[in-house]
């Protein structure tokens, strides 16, 4: 492969995920008491950003995914990669269910954790240790 | 919640959106965080580990910037390190299991009209809020 041919493509994953982050950013989800503030319903200060925050993301994603999928293939790459399951079933609700208990306890999903540990704070850090843990420990014990 | 913040978050969010409809676009890729790390840390070989760390690196160098530019912009952990190392356990087991967090079912699955999708979401909104009310509950 050509120079040209790897730092495209490794140019535009940069720049994907720095849009994404600044995203978050600037939607105010890289800061968990925000999130929290979204999840405590009963809390008498409801603060319902994260609702506008997914609702912009898909206004935005729905029809530019629906346009994008309707090609052959993707610009850098050779096909769409698709979600590897699609049966509603109870590994998906187990999951959901566990990972709602760890976002609740902290106000941290993966991309927001990832975001406000490069805030070097030593308790963000190891949340996201111990995620690549339960990660590598799922992927294994599923396998 | 001001209208500020809501103005923010709709914005936010659109640009998440037109991030995760370029990684779709360039390499046919779902821009979900959960599988992105997952697969990178596996090092699955499917010719994608090259976008993983790419993505993942330009999330990680944003948060840096904004943080050196203004500590102020990256809100401070909710809870202390015990805490954390557990919850950090449940979101990458529980994301996991059900093959996706917030990005990958919340913002890409909800987008492509899944039904799974919107189980997993009802699931884990379900169960956050009422992990903060027994933890409004016991720390009240």
């Amino acid at each position: 492969m050509s120079r040209s041919n790897v730092t495209t493509p490794v140019g535009v994953a940069v720049a994907t995920g720095a849009l994404f982050a600044l995203g978050l950013l600037i939607s105010g989800m890289a800061d968990p008491a925000k999130v929290i503030g979204f999840l405590d319903l009963g809390g008498g200060a409801w603060d319902p950003t994260l609702a506008f925050v997914m609702g912009g993301a898909i206004l935005v994603h729905a029809p530019l995914a629906r346009l994008i999928r309707a090609r052959r293939a993707p610009l850098l790459g050779r096909r769409f990669h698709e979600p590897p399951r699609s049966r509603v079933d109870r590994r998906i609700v187990v999951g959901a269910a566990i990972f709602g208990i760890g976002w609740g306890l902290s106000g941290y999903c993966p991309g927001p954790a990832l975001v406000g540990a490069a805030a070097l704070a030593t308790p963000a850090l190891a949340f996201v240790g111990a995620m690549l843990v339960g990660i590598a420990a799922a992927r294994y014990l599923t396998r | 919640m001001t209208f500020t913040s809501a103005w923010h978050g709709a914005l936010g969010g659109a640009l998440i959106g037109l991030a995760a409809s370029i990684a779709l676009l360039s390499h046919g890729r779902i821009a979900g965080i959960s599988g992105t790390l997952g697969r990178a840390i596996e090092r699955d070989d499917d010719g994608g580990f090259g976008f993983r760390i790419a993505f993942l690196a330009g999330m990680i160098a944003v948060g840096f910037l904004a943080y050196l530019a203004s500590p102020a912009a990256i809100g401070a952990p909710a809870a202390g390190t015990p805490l954390l190392v557990v919850a950090g356990l449940l979101v990458g087991f529980g994301t996991t299991l059900a093959n996706g967090c917030t990005s990958g079912h919340g913002v890409c699955g909800l987008s492509r009209g899944s039904s799974r999708s919107l189980v997993a979401v009802g699931t884990f909104m379900a169960t956050a809020a009422i992990t903060v009310a027994i933890a409004r509950a016991v720390t009240a």
